[in-house]
């Protein structure tokens, strides 16, 4: 009898979400449609001058952006916990965090990938330059990536609540205000012509602590959770 | 909730543990699976307490909780292959050897949310077979399953004694284990 490798256990981990996610593709699209939405709100009600959207777009973008990711933080545990299937993640021998990191990860590619790709889109109707959409997309994608792991924090220690939506807000949105004011920065920066290496540099660090930490927190989390 | 227990299971050793509703069967079994820390007294495997490397511990029992811990939305075949292969490496083979062996060839495509509950119990029943741990920890194995499904479970848990592997279980009403007796533990209300 051969023991799985944990990169094997990992990738499975991550290959199983991605193929739930497919099978409930409605409910996975639902971050990417509120953000989709609401970003082509705003030009609506502020009106069609390119100039003036042009000088709240960072901001528009970002706060769409994470509380989209926010939408789709809350059900990273809830339906393995429901079924049973995190109790025998948790007793499968293989290391708890690692698994967590995994699940983060297909998160993030399930829930932030796609406001990625999406945002040069939606920030064409804000008056972004074709310039700045690079930044816009590192911006996202590094923002996205913190967001999922301090929401997977938030969702593992919720996980027993019955109404636990409310205070994941409330432990995740105050973590992440460091990040929305780098990479709304970072974005304006960039649309005004200025470099965003500064925002952009903290912001991944920013990430590779988040993800560095993150695993270990979840993984005390979701045993508290299981008592 | 529960005091005074002392349960041990040695190699080809089966563990009932009896009692009324509400006398801790359940508890007893998280208590032994990590989920929960006693609040006195220790566990052991292999003489050793089970904190000291719990990876180690888990990877050594097969635990099958009240829920059946399976995902709906996967077929059979694919909830096999992920909790077992979290484990260990399974052959291509095992999946559909195991299915065959719980009655479930036929199902074997089927998502477990269209299964009956006995038959998610046989499912459960089979990734518990092909983990092939050495313990096996079974909160109540026999619910809902009928009487062909009682006697194929008795009968794998007879074949993980023989095998020298040992099963602690909280059952209600026990049937016959082929060649065994276990011994029985009973837990106060």
């Amino acid at each position: 009898m051969t023991t799985t490798p944990l990169v094997s256990a990992a990738t499975l981990v991550y290959r199983r979400d991605l193929l739930l996610a497919v099978r409930h593709w409605g409910q996975a699209a639902q971050p990417l449609m509120f953000f989709a939405m609401v970003t082509t709100l705003f030009p609506l009600a502020l009106g069609p001058d390119l100039g003036e959207l042009r000088q709240v777009a960072g901001g528009i973008l970002w706060v769409a952006a994470l509380l989209a990711s926010l939408l789709g933080v809350e059900l990273l545990f809830r339906a393995d916990h429901v079924d049973g299937t995190l109790e025998q993640m948790m007793v499968s021998g293989q290391p708890l965090a690692m698994l967590a990191l995994a699940k983060g990860a297909a998160h993030w590619t399930i829930c932030g990938l796609p406001l990625v790709l999406i945002s040069p889109l939606v920030a064409g109707g804000l008056g972004v330059p074709g310039a700045a959409l690079c930044t816009l997309m590192l911006s996202i994608g590094l923002g996205t990536g913190i967001l999922s792991a301090l929401g997977a924090i938030g969702s593992a220690l919720t996980l027993g609540l019955r109404r636990g939506s409310v205070l994941l807000s409330l432990l995740v949105l105050p973590l992440a205000m460091p990040a929305l004011i780098f990479g709304a920065r970072a974005v304006d920066m960039a649309i005004h012509g200025e470099s965003a290496r500064g925002p952009l540099l903290l912001l991944a660090a920013m990430l590779v602590l988040a993800v560095t930490l993150a695993p270990a927190a979840v993984a005390a989390a979701l045993r508290i959770s299981a008592e | 909730m529960l005091g005074g227990v002392s349960v041990e299971a040695a190699a080809g050793g089966c563990v009932h543990l009896a009692g009324p509703n509400g006398s801790g069967k359940t508890t007893l079994l998280r208590v032994l699976a990590g989920f929960l820390e006693p609040e006195q007294g220790t566990i052991t495997w292999g003489g050793r307490p089970i904190n000291a490397d719990r990876d180690a511990y888990h990877a050594s029992f097969s635990y099958l909780a009240h829920s059946d811990g399976l995902k709906p939305e996967l077929t059979a075949r694919e909830n096999l292959a992920f909790e077992v292969g979290l484990r260990r490496q399974l052959g291509a083979t095992e999946p559909d050897e195991a299915l065959s062996r719980v009655g479930l060839a036929a199902a074997r495509d089927h998502t477990a949310a269209v299964l009956s509950a006995g038959q998610r119990r046989r499912l459960a029943m089979a990734r518990v077979m092909l983990t092939a741990a050495p313990l096996w920890l079974l909160d109540e194995p026999f619910t809902n399953l009928d009487s062909a499904g009682v006697a194929l479970v008795s009968t794998m848990i007879g074949a993980q004694l023989d095998r020298g592997g040992a099963v602690l279980m909280a059952a209600h009403q026990l049937p016959s284990i082929p060649n065994h007796s276990p011994r029985r533990v009973e837990l106060g209300p």
